[in-house]
């Protein structure tokens, strides 16, 4: 594929990817028996177990689900053409945290012979396909002989609040024990990820990730008022029908990895169109920020309270509260002019 | 004809604003559409762009019905400037030019040098030279107007749909954007049409005139043929003397007063 290259997008993406590579490192020596950066790079090229098999999934599953929620909010917020957009209002974040929840609930202790089964195979697809229904029902209460940006956003909040009900009312009725295991895959969390988590979200942003940026150009004509869309030749409705499949897909690979993970999707584009100065969320500098993001907040999460270890998802939650104030405000301002 | 109406009706859900509405558009001509707020002129224009498509009749490009062509081959011969068109916050102006080349471009080819060239072109046209790396919401009206015009430009389409290209601009940078309008008639042989409100900058710009009231083509033609006492009264309910501009001869209007008596135009 060719694309206009801009050299401040081309010095983000390398200066993120090494800035990945040192907080994976770093995320790496931590555990039961601490390493030194030399012999995590040692470990990996001599495929030491402590690495291969406990560490480097936990970091792999971070950095690629930061890059697949990036892209994701990078996707939906050019098409809702609203910064504040992220794959909440699509459903599916939502979506997997209820399926997954009453998934926990229904199938009763934690360790009864089902439901262990469950836990360890069953969450991810539960949170796949609740991720996928929370999209359809969005999609199809938006649709009125096409769709609109404004509205998609408006039924997406009113789907999550409903949503989210529905998620608090399963853990109030359900067993203590379970209803905890449940709080921490919804809050997000990286805690014991191997392969079987990391392979989901490979394949997916591998397949995912080409089709987003041949996209790119579509998404870039679809940022602008439909009238001016159409006129540059883009047939609107397959194509923003297009591009909200491939965010939900991505949203929904990267829930069930890891659960849904607070604001990377929302701040890593806003952060990746300050960072390359370019007007648009560029997808593919997104998706390292969003990698990095996660990254750092799980060696926040790991470190900051030490031995206690927080889900992620708290982090980058407390991280972005105060990030989305300000853009609330910006977009404040810039109503004015 | 390169484009043409044919009996068209145009709706917006119930609401009927155009019915049984005939137009050609010739090759390398400027045609200008007025008609009082709400005449249904903006709505044409949309007609004419397939952005609006009609509810009855057939709208014709090149003689086939441009409903029927993929929209991507429509965007290489025909640009449409929608009314005070909406960016992007932080696009700059190369961006946005540069967008322009969207039906030139395919999903593995996104940039080529022929898109380099194409938008360079169109800012040293609209004189954005200088401009082309500000944002666009630092750029005067006059100059944000031009960069829209210099992105249907990079498009490189042949024939140019602008929706009051003038609005919200000031009298020079009126002037500004119907010269360049005149130069890309003249000099490129593009053939454009415009809704414009000025009547006196549509006589003086536009070598054909068609007036519009209440959905329906009252007269169509040269200025000196369109722009007559009697049409204005008819058309806009307007008392008005009209004497010849002393700078370029076209028929200029000079307001004396509304119509009593007769009723207003009907909003929409």
């Amino acid at each position: 594929m060719r694309f206009r290259v801009r050299p401040r997008a081309v010095i983000a993406c390398v200066t993120g990817s090494i800035a990945l590579l040192l907080l994976m490192a770093l995320n790496i020596r931590i555990g039961d028996i601490p390493m030194s950066l030399g012999e995590v790079l040692r470990g990996v090229i001599e495929g030491d177990f402590v690495v291969m098999e406990l560490r480097l999934p936990r970091a792999l599953t971070g950095a690629l689900v930061g890059a697949a929620l990036a892209m994701a909010g990078g996707i939906t917020q050019s098409i809702a053409r609203n910064p504040l957009a992220s794959p909440e209002i699509l459903g599916v974040t939502t979506g997997a945290s209820v399926m997954v929840v009453a998934g926990i609930v229904a199938s009763g202790s934690v360790y009864g012979g089902a439901s262990g089964l469950l836990l360890s195979l069953g969450i991810p697809v539960l949170a796949l396909l609740g991720g996928l229904l929370g999209a359809a029902l969005v999609y199809s209460l938006a649709w009125r002989r096409g769709l609109d940006g404004y509205r998609l956003v408006l039924v997406g909040i009113g789907v999550a609040a409903v949503f989210t009900n529905v998620k608090y009312w399963l853990l109030t009725v359900g067993d203590v024990n379970d209803t905890t295991r449940a709080m921490v895959w919804i809050s997000g969390s990286l805690h014991g990820r191997g392969w079987e988590h990391v392979l989901p979200v490979f394949l997916a942003l591998a397949v995912l990730v080409p089709v987003a940026l041949a996209a790119t150009r579509t998404l870039d004509a679809l940022r602008f008022a439909d009238d001016t869309a159409m006129s540059l030749g883009v047939r609107l409705n397959p194509a923003r029908a297009g591009m909200i499949l491939l965010a939900v897909g991505l949203a929904a690979v990267a829930t069930a990895s890891a659960g849904p993970i607070a604001f990377v999707a929302l701040a890593s584009p806003q952060i990746a169109l300050r960072l390359t100065g370019s007007g648009r969320p560029p997808l593919l500098t997104s998706a390292i920020v969003g990698a990095v993001l996660v990254a750092a907040a799980d060696l926040i999460a790991r470190t900051a309270f030490a031995p206690v270890e927080l889900p992620v998802g708290i982090v980058t939650a407390v991280l972005g509260a105060p990030y989305l104030i300000y853009l609330l405000i910006r977009l404040r301002r810039g109503t004015r002019t | 004809m390169r484009l043409q109406a044919v009996d068209v009706r145009l709706a917006y859900g119930d609401r009927v604003v155009v019915d049984g509405l005939d137009l050609g558009i010739e090759a390398g001509t400027v045609t200008t559409i007025i008609g009082p707020n709400g005449c249904g002129k903006s709505t044409l224009l949309r007609a004419l762009g397939r952005l609006l498509k009609p509810a009855g009749g057939e709208v014709l490009l090149d003689g086939k019905r441009i409903d029927k062509l993929p929209t991507r081959e429509v965007a290489r011969v025909l640009g449409v400037l929608p009314q005070s068109p909406t960016a992007p916050e932080g696009l700059t102006v190369a961006d946005l030019v540069a967008r322009g080349r969207h039906p030139h471009q395919t999903w593995y080819r996104q940039w080529s040098s022929d898109d380099e060239s194409a938008v360079a072109d169109a800012l040293s046209m609209t004189g954005l030279s200088d401009l082309a790396d500000r944002p666009l919401d630092e750029l005067s009206g006059g100059q944000r107007q031009r960069a829209w015009i210099s992105m249907a430009l990079a498009q490189g389409t042949d024939l140019l749909l602008l929706d009051e290209p003038t609005t919200f601009l000031d009298l020079a940078h009126q002037v500004e954007v119907l010269e360049l309008v005149r130069h890309l008639h003249s000099s490129l042989e593009r053939t454009v049409v415009m809704v414009l409100h000025d009547l006196n900058l549509a006589a003086r710009y536009a070598d054909r005139l068609v007036a519009m009231r209440s959905g329906h083509i009252i007269a169509a033609g040269t200025p000196h043929e369109v722009l007559t006492e009697e049409l204005l009264a008819s058309v806009f309910d307007l008392d008005a003397k009209v004497i010849a501009d002393p700078v370029a001869g076209t028929p200029l209007v000079v307001p004396i007063g509304t119509r009593h008596g007769s009723p207003p135009a009907s909003p929409a």
